[in-house]
């Protein structure tokens, strides 16, 4: 069933860790809470744990108020950013310890309960690591169990709290698409915390972006990436060259760059784009539209090459990036003068920059979509 | 001493500095801990086997070894209580007063033991506040057992909570937190998470509150009252006979409690030697 967040508030001392957050999340669902450390998004977890209260808001499972829950009985998995396993119990025991406390009636029998160990041991790939203590085991043994100790409850939520944090960058990307399949072959409803976008965006059906204790965008990683819903989110999730935009006659423009008319009409006479490295478009000749630029730096990164240019027209330094492959074709060499103009910016009004929710006038200009052609009157 | 890293050239200097070191070391040992010690067991049997029997079989010396046992037995398991309860609350949760905890789990150990002695005396003697009261239902605590065990349990206070204190601190409630949400009540929480996380440092704190609710002398010695075979433990025998220029019965009560002091010792270690992997492998930032 559904899980619903709705207008939770949750405060330490003056600074809200969550301010008004509402969230549904789907069964089955993947999805990752990104934000910067401090944004709420560990709160937010906690709170669905039942280790925290929030001060108003609720948290509902169909009929279920998951709020009234004590945390022993919500039947959900944590995986923390330590993993917290127990020192003192090896990794069956560390696996069984959520089977043994039940009482009585509801724990399984001896027999049962080493074969479900068993199995989870297996599926986490741990199956000869049973007797071994967890100081014995690697970082990312010691993650998987975590998780199998987690899942040893039949939880009907998982949570991962920076699940590959603590782990070597090797590690986590093998460990990061093992734990997807994983999720894609139990179907269990799954909330993760991350600061790591590439994480997010790599793993998760739904990314909910968080920033000082709200929740600025939720949506797919396609639709995060491509269509930001605020600043914030444009800044945070991959790289964007912030332009200011001021109103001429009836269009935005930088440095007689004219991005054409913007949708939110007259009134607004300031503005921000924000362009992505990869929608900056390099010329070599002089004559093709654009701002003039010059090449200051190249970082080459395997199959992309980052470019530093200087744009003294807009009075700043621009990041582009091409395809490697590309690079030797364009005859591209530091020092040298080139055209960029911007194929895609997100814009939104200067005015609405510190309204965080989502705004309502962010304007997505492309090239080819503009009414008004390039001004190009160099 | 074998902590010390040689480095691979060894220089005759740096050779010369080592044993030197060493030499200071063991020396200060020999002089202040090890003839002491020596001289305990040497004075205790000095006019013979025969002496030495005799003086530890009187009654009054078999009533100091059972009086010390029994105040070590009373405080040492409401230390334990209090202790963990002091450190649950100092590494858990933040409270206003706080550092005043703090301070106060500290004050046994800044307070001279007679202070705290008198302490006692002052509030439940006879002429003390709570005396006349006491004295009108027949309690007696001064110049009785209640008296010893409140002043030992004063003195021995901080050595359980100091020892948990730092360790609870840096374990953090993660483990706790993982226990209860895997479904653990607050009993199996404690038993089966938090006790066995703390179990070296709450021996240790153990052994260190024990070696001192026997050997205490001070505290102890002001609400005792002196009082022969009744409300003598046996460092307060120990005085006693000293006093009275029996020094074979005074060294010989000593040694006793000096091998109770070596067998405290030789628990901790043997401990120490049956579970020193466990030790080390659990030991807190070894994972």
């Amino acid at each position: 069933m559904t899980l619903e967040l709705s207008h939770l508030t949750r405060r330490f001392t003056e600074y809200p860790a969550l301010d008004d957050v509402s969230l549904e999340i789907p069964p089955g669902e993947f999805l990752a809470l990104l934000g910067p450390s401090g944004s709420g998004k560990t709160t937010l977890l906690r709170i669905l744990a039942g280790l925290d209260y929030p001060e108003s808001g609720s948290v509902r499972q169909g009929d279920r108020d998951l709020l009234a829950i004590d945390a022993r009985r919500r039947k959900v998995g944590l995986v923390f950013q330590h993993y917290a396993l127990f020192r003192h119990l090896t990794v069956a025991d560390n696996v069984a310890f959520g089977l043994r406390v039940r009482s009585w009636r509801t724990r399984p029998k001896r027999a049962e309960i080493a074969a479900r160990v068993e199995r989870l041991l297996q599926r986490v790939q741990l199956q000869d690591m049973a007797k071994r203590y967890p100081a014995q085991l690697s970082g990312g043994q010691r993650q998987r169990v975590a998780l199998a100790r987690a899942l040893a409850v039949e939880p009907d939520l998982l949570l991962l709290d920076e699940p590959f944090g603590a782990l070597d960058a090797q590690v986590r990307v093998s460990l990061r698409r093992w734990l997807r399949e994983l999720h894609d072959e139990l179907g269990l409803t799954t909330v993760f915390v991350t600061h790591d976008q590439e994480e997010a965006l790599e793993m998760a059906d739904r990314v909910a972006v968080m920033n000082r204790g709200r929740i600025e965008q939720v949506g797919t990683p396609e639709a995060i990436y491509r269509e930001p819903a605020t600043p914030f989110v444009c800044e945070f999730i991959g790289k964007a060259n912030r332009i200011d935009l001021t109103r001429n006659g009836r269009g935005m423009t930088a440095a007689e760059w004219n991005f054409g008319e913007a949708p939110w009409g007259a009134g607004v006479e300031r503005a921000q784009a924000y362009v992505r490295p990869e929608h900056l478009a390099l010329d070599a000749s002089m004559a093709a539209p654009g701002w003039q630029a010059q090449l200051r730096h190249v970082y080459r990164a395997g199959s992309v090459a980052h470019l530093e240019l200087d744009a003294p027209a807009l009075g700043q330094r621009l990041e582009a990036q091409i395809a490697s492959e590309d690079l030797a074709g364009l005859g591209l060499c530091t020092g040298m003068n080139l055209r960029i103009r911007p194929r895609r910016a997100v814009v939104f009004p200067a005015n609405g920059e510190h309204a965080s929710t989502v705004s309502p006038s962010r304007w997505i200009w492309w090239e080819n979509n503009t009414a008004a052609a390039p001004a190009a009157v160099f | 001493m074998n902590a010390m890293v040689l480095p691979r050239t060894s220089t005759w200097p740096r050779r010369l500095q080592r044993a030197l070191l060493i030499l200071v070391a063991v020396a200060f040992m020999l002089v202040f801990l090890l003839l002491p010690l020596a001289v305990v067991f040497t004075e205790a049997l000095a006019k013979g086997a025969q002496t030495f029997v005799a003086a530890i079989t009187q009654q009054e010396a078999w009533s100091s070894i059972r009086l010390t046992l029994l105040v070590a037995a009373m405080v040492v398991p409401l230390n334990v209580v209090f202790g963990i309860a002091a450190a649950w609350a100092m590494a858990r949760f933040t409270f206003r007063g706080k550092a005043l905890l703090g301070a106060l789990i500290d004050l046994p150990f800044a307070v001279s033991p007679v202070i705290a002695g008198l302490i006692y005396v002052l509030l439940f003697g006879i002429q003390g506040w709570f005396g006349p009261w006491l004295d009108a239902h027949g309690i007696r605590i001064i110049f009785a057992v209640p008296g010893l065990v409140l002043a030992s349990i004063f003195v021995t206070l901080p050595f359980v909570a100091r020892e948990l204190i730092p360790l609870m601190q840096a374990q953090g409630s993660e483990d706790e937190e993982a226990a209860r949400v895997l479904g653990a009540n607050g009993w199996q929480m404690f038993f089966r998470v938090t006790l066995p996380n703390i179990r070296w440092a709450l021996l240790y704190g153990v052994l260190l509150c024990n070696a001192r609710a026997m050997g205490e002398f001070g505290a102890v010695s002001v609400v005792s009252g002196h009082i022969r075979g009744l409300t003598t433990t046996m460092p307060l025998e120990v005085e006693m006979r000293y006093n009275e220029y029996d020094y074979a019965g005074a060294f010989a009560v000593a040694s006793l409690l000096a091998l109770l002091a070596l067998l405290t010792l030789a628990i901790k270690t043997l401990l120490e030697w049956r579970y020193g992997d466990e030790l080390a492998a659990h030991a807190p930032g070894g994972h």
